[in-house]
Formats: C-alpha cells, sequence, structure tokens
C-alpha cells in the first residue's frame, strides 16, 4: 500500500485557527453526545408516551400509536431529517417558516428533534413488549386494589416494564448515537463530519477515519458500562435480573 | 394553506422514468445483492463464532461487535476510500484502482450488513434442538453435510421474518449512499430537487414512496409471520 501515513497529524495545527487536528475531532466528539444525548431524551420521552398510548384499551390511543409508529418506521432516517430540514419550513405560513430557516444551530436541533422522533417509534414498540409480558394478574391486582390507570402504570406496570427493556433500550440508545452520524447531510458538523473535513484538509483519510472510529468505539465502551452499572442498581432481587 | 396551491405536480411527473429507472433500479439492485451477500457472508460469520474452534469464534465476534459500534456513513466513507486500495493490493497494480459508485457501496453494505445478518442466524441456528446435529452425525452426516442438509435449511426458515425485516431496514438505509452523491432513489429525487428547484416536492415524493414500499413489505412480512407460526 503506497499510502503515506503521518500519524503526528493530530498534533499539527488544523486550518480552522482552533488548535490541532485532534482538537477539531474532539469538538465533534461534544457535538455528537450533545445531539444524542438531547435526540435519547426526545425519544425517551415521546417513545414511551406512544408505548402506553398502543397499550391502553381505548381504541383511538392504539390507533394514534399505531400511527406514530408506523410513520416513523416507514422512512429512511436522511428522508426523515430531509422533511424537517427542507421541507417543513416552506409548508409552514411564511413568517414561521422564515423563523426557523434563520434559526441559529438549525441543523443541530433538527438532527436532535429528527432523530429522536426517528428512535421514539423504536422505543415505543420496546415499551409495549415490555408493558404485555408483564403477568396480565399484575394490572388485574392494581385494578382490585383501586387504583386507577394513571396510577397503574406510574407505580405498577412502567417501573417493571422499564426495568426489563432496560438491555434493548441500550442498544437503542448506542443507535440513536451512530444516527446522529446521518445528520452529516444537513450540514451538521458531528464527529463523522470533523473526520471528513480532517480528511479534506490534511489529506490523510485513514488517520482520520481512525480516530473517529476510536472515538466512537470508546463512546460505545463508556455507554455499555454505564448501562451496566444502571441495570444493576435498579435490579429488584428475585426478579429476571435481579440478584 | 398557500404552499399547496404552489405544489408543481408536474415537476414529479417529468422526472418519474428517471427517478424510478436510474435511482429506484439502483437502490433494489443494490438492496438485493447486498441482502444476498449479507446473508452468505453473515451465515459463514456465524458458523464461526458458533465453532468449537475458539480462536475462529473470536475473530467473528470481533468483527460483529466492530462493525456494530460504528455509524453506517462512517463505514461508508471507509470502503469508499479504502476499496481502491484494498484492490491495488489485491491486484498487484501500482497504483490505486478505481472502483465504481456502484461496486463499492456493494462491498461497504455486504460487509456491514453481513454483521447484522450474522446475529440474527446465529439466533436461528441456537434456536434448532441439540437433538437434530446430534442424530445428523449419528447417520453418519459430516459437519458441512450436516448443517447443509439439517440445521441451515431450519435456521433460515425460523429467521426469514427477521431476516426480511432486516432487509427492510437495509433498504432504507441504501438512502445513506446519498454522502457520496451517487444516485440512487434519494440522490436522484435530490438532483432533481435541486436543479429544478422543487425540493418540497421531489422530498415528499421520495418520503411517500419509502413510506409506501416499507409498509407494504412490512405488512407481507406480518403475514407470512401467522403463516409460519401456525405450521409451527
Amino acid at each position: 500500500m503506497n499510502y503515506n501515513w503521518n500519524w503526528h497529524i493530530f498534533l499539527e495545527p488544523n486550518p480552522m485557527g482552533t488548535g490541532t487536528y485532534l482538537d477539531l475531532l474532539l469538538s465533534g466528539l461534544v457535538v455528537t453526545v450533545k445531539v444524542s444525548v438531547l435526540a435519547w431524551i426526545i425519544a425517551l420521552v415521546s417513545g414511551s408516551v406512544i408505548g402506553v398510548l398502543r397499550t391502553l384499551p381505548s381504541r383511538t390511543a392504539s390507533w394514534i400509536g399505531f400511527c406514530w409508529v408506523e410513520f416513523f418506521r416507514n422512512m429512511p432516517l436522511l428522508v426523515q431529517l430531509f422533511l424537517w430540514f427542507f421541507v417543513l419550513p416552506e409548508l409552514l405560513p411564511r413568517s414561521a417558516g422564515l423563523w426557523l430557516k434563520q434559526l441559529p444551530n438549525a441543523p443541530f436541533w433538527t438532527a436532535a428533534i429528527g432523530v429522536g422522533l426517528f428512535m421514539s417509534a423504536r422505543v415505543a414498540v420496546q415499551l409495549q413488549a415490555g408493558i404485555t409480558s408483564l403477568p396480565r394478574g399484575q394490572k388485574q391486582a392494581s385494578t382490585a386494589l383501586g387504583l386507577t390507570t394513571v396510577q397503574t402504570y406510574r407505580y405498577v406496570l412502567l417501573p417493571m416494564a422499564f426495568r426489563i427493556i432496560l438491555p434493548p433500550l441500550t442498544s437503542e440508545f448506542l443507535n440513536t448515537i451512530k444516527n446522529s452520524a446521518v445528520a452529516i447531510t444537513i450540514g451538521l458538523i458531528e464527529l463523522t463530519g470533523q473526520a471528513r473535513s480532517m480528511q479534506e484538509f490534511s489529506f490523510q483519510v485513514f488517520e482520520a477515519f481512525t480516530a473517529a472510529t476510536v472515538l466512537y468505539l470508546l463512546l460505545n465502551f463508556v455507554v455499555v458500562t454505564a448501562m451496566r452499572f444502571l441495570e444493576r442498581y435498579v435490579a429488584i432481587p428475585g426478579y429476571i435480573t435481579g440478584k | 394553506m398557500t404552499m399547496l396551491g404552489n405544489f408543481d405536480f408536474d415537476v414529479i411527473r417529468r422526472a418519474l422514468p428517471y427517478l424510478f429507472f436510474e435511482g429506484m433500479r439502483f437502490t433494489l439492485t443494490l438492496t438485493a445483492l447486498a441482502a444476498f451477500g449479507g446473508l452468505v457472508f453473515g451465515t459463514l460469520i456465524a458458523l464461526m463464532r458458533l465453532s468449537s474452534y475458539k480462536w475462529l469464534g473470536r475473530i467473528a465476534g470481533f468483527y460483529v461487535d466492530f462493525i456494530r459500534s460504528l455509524p453506517l456513513v462512517l463505514v461508508i466513507f471507509w470502503f469508499y476510500f479504502l476499496v481502491p486500495y484494498i484492490g491495488q493490493w489485491l491486484t498487484g497494480a501500482s497504483r490505486p484502482i478505481t472502483v465504481g459508485a456502484f461496486a463499492s457501496s456493494l462491498i461497504t453494505f455486504i460487509a456491514f450488513e453481513a454483521a447484522y445478518f450474522s446475529e440474527i442466524m446465529r439466533a436461528g441456528i441456537q434456536s434448532i434442538s441439540k437433538g437434530q446435529p446430534a442424530a445428523a452425525s449419528a447417520l453418519g452426516l459430516t459437519y458441512a453435510q450436516s448443517m447443509r442438509y439439517v440445521v441451515l435449511p431450519q435456521a433460515f426458515r425460523n429467521m426469514l421474518p427477521v431476516l426480511l425485516t432486516q432487509t427492510i431496514v437495509l433498504f432504507q438505509d441504501t438512502s445513506l449512499v446519498y454522502v457520496l452523491s451517487i444516485p440512487d432513489f434519494l440522490g436522484a429525487a435530490s438532483k432533481v430537487a435541486q436543479r429544478d428547484g422543487r425540493l418540497v416536492e421531489m422530498y415528499l415524493f421520495a418520503a411517500v414512496v419509502y413510506f409506501v414500499i416499507s409498509c407494504v413489505a412490512s405488512f407481507g412480512v406480518r403475514r407470512l409471520q401467522s403463516r409460519i407460526a401456525i405450521v409451527r
């Protein structure tokens, strides 16, 4: 392979004047973390609401949940980001559209909301599976004790369901981090984007991508370790994953 | 809604032949070939992971975990720049060889999907009761024969709905070749959108097309699943 390796490139100053190339990549990592965490909060909150809706006896509720999941699951994430970024401002009244377009950091917010909504469909499906996997007696016992539907979900069903789906939720969070790289297409310069710009400035393709790869692996490792601690912390003794 | 008054259906109509005969053909060919290649290599990786040679399993496990922790976009960039060098190394050429857009993305998607398909096939193989390969070897079948005629057909059958669902995900993921400015379906729509300044029409149309195809396909998978469930 006649490729000129230069691993010292990371310590050389980048042409943006923001320090070294390593600083460039690390600033990309920060954006990736920020956008992923925000997207994950959106996914968890809206996914939980939709997941609960899908398990309610009400026809309307489960129909809304069904439509939500099918809408966000059957379009490529890239297309969804384009819809939010390019199409939505045109469909709104002129002033609102203009305001959206001139929003500072528009790619960041679009990516967080777009990836978040995309992932919410998966969270909803997981939570629904978690709730329906609980023995029917739990819900019946809550009703017999005089708990309202809200109380049943709040104190009986959800605490158990979330514990059960914690392992799949971990991989969905990892998916959120990976999916945030798609936002490169709407101009968000996150980790993959910074690796790309380092490659364009320095021509050191493989060093740039190797560094990005290592950073993604590290991020994965941190998340997996943290989630394992959380799993152990919330485990209920004697129940499935409990001690 | 002042906007719908400006909606130009004619832009879509004029672009239809290009969108489907160029764009969609690329997308569907890439999806089909990558699914097939991903399944073949994925099955091999699954067999490696389950083999009694510890180091083979470890290599396969490392590959799967490695690929699965990376964003597809980054993998696409990796292969786009790496494949010419690998080609040079394989052919012994003096310079990095030029690889077409289609070949480059096909290699990327096969390598990427193999990791995901292998996990599905591994679950499928493990779902077969131990008595089956034991009976096969009692009948005098070799390892290869027992896999070929006993284990893999059943594993494949049991996992068919999951494999097809993964293929729908793959179909959606192929849109990411957009980052290499390759005219797949979305790339073609985007080209027309930018040329004619009709982003709203083209992106909405692309969204509807992806949505309809994915919906119909996943409906088909659900029906298949209920059919298979009755047989068992």
